[in-house]
């Protein structure tokens, strides 16, 4: 889960980077993979800055706000940018294929398992509660997120706009983004000049 | 092989995947909106189990994507779904990265990182309130989302600890009789 969304605009890597290989690359990310539950975001955390150094904690920090900013996910987006700067695109191919092969592996087995004994009553309570907990994560983010950047009444009121229109009366999202987007960067720039 | 449903999964996952912004938690209410609602590929339980299983299997959170691909057209509905989701985005991801040098210097750029993230919580609320819908249907599943939310909110803690704390709830209060 993402921890950090900032409003800061510096390039998120430092331009020269030091020598790191596509084995280390593919290696790193595969750790990344089997050491990430609830998402990537602090396995990425522990590989890439702490244990491997290929990037300092800033670096992290700017690169997943990046990633967040841009379309689809973040933690994928972040696999990118880190995979492209040491290795470029051979590298991202790499770092994704180590990311998703054994995630993907246990993740079959989980389904087999559990098809298996959905009919018995503790583990569909496991499963309900599993659930509930992931519920319960998505809107424990949201409130560390809030408490970051809601800071005027207009952040706020796009917050309650993006809310309502998706989550209460689940507009498409394609239409209602761009709608949204085009609105925010409005006021953005309306606000920057006063 | 049915190549038709493969193309509307690959459709899905990419258009849905190139507009949300904020990371995988935002895809939830589309996905969930085209898979139960629009398509009829699976039920609210299917998605709500699928939701816990991915969230359960070490990985990226992409993973959800995958077993909704897996549950609507085996393991090639897998592949479709995981990298329709993955492609695009990271092809969009490595142009931007590599100009971003030249970006930060242009104003249009500074005001949409500033103008993006206010969006982004609203769209994280809504995937907790469709997956709520979805997956919660008792009081022990309320007390559950209620209790995690706050301790999630006000700790640093790792998001397995809750996960595995409320299974254990969940299976006591079954044996229990309280579900």
């Amino acid at each position: 889960m993402n921890d950090q969304i900032s409003g800061g605009a510096q390039p998120c890597l430092s331009p020269q980077p030091h020598g790191v290989t596509l084995w280390n690359l593919f290696t790193g990310f595969v750790l990344v993979g089997l050491f990430g539950f609830g998402g990537i975001a602090a396995a990425l955390f522990h590989v890439a800055v702490e244990r491997r150094k290929w990037i300092t904690s800033d670096e992290y920090t700017s690169c997943l706000a990046l990633g967040q900013v841009l379309p689809g996910a973040s933690l994928m987006n972040m696999t990118t940018i880190v995979a492209d700067r040491f290795q470029g695109i051979k590298g991202v191919v790499l770092a994704l294929i180590g990311l998703f092969t054994f995630p993907l592996l246990i993740l079959l087995g989980l389904i087999a398992t559990y098809d298996h004994y959905a009919y018995l009553p503790d583990v569909q309570n496991a499963t309900n509660a599993a659930a509930a907990a992931a519920v319960g994560l998505t809107f424990g983010t949201g409130l560390k997120l809030a408490k970051v950047i809601i800071k005027s009444k207009t952040s706020l009121a796009f917050t309650v706009l993006a809310f309502v229109s998706i989550g209460l009366l689940k507009l498409p999202l394609l239409q209602t983004i761009l709608v949204l987007t085009a609105l925010a960067i409005w006021v953005g720039y309306k606000e920057d000049k006063s | 092989m049915n190549f038709d449903l493969l193309w509307s999964i690959a459709q899905t996952f990419a258009t849905t995947a190139l507009v949300s912004v904020g990371g995988i938690s935002t895809m939830i209410p589309e996905i969930h909106r085209q898979a139960v609602e629009i398509y009829g590929w699976m039920t609210d339980a299917q998605f709500a189990s699928s939701f816990a299983i991915s969230q359960v299997a070490p990985g990226p959170n992409v993973l959800l994507m995958s077993l909704v691909g897996w549950r609507v057209a085996g393991f090639a509905g897998m592949m479709v779904a995981t990298l329709s989701t993955i492609i695009p985005t990271s092809i969009i991801c490595l142009v931007a990265a590599r100009l971003e040098n030249q970006l930060t210097h242009a104003k249009w750029y500074s005001v949409t990182r500033k103008s993006l993230p206010p969006l982004i919580v609203g769209l994280i609320f809504s995937s907790g309130v469709v997956t709520a819908r979805a997956a919660v249907q008792d009081a022990v599943g309320v007390l559950i989302v209620m209790g995690v939310g706050i301790y999630f909110f006000l700790t640093k803690s790792n998001p397995l600890v809750s996960i595995f704390a409320s299974i254990v709830v969940g299976v006591v209060a079954g044996r229990l009789g309280l579900l």
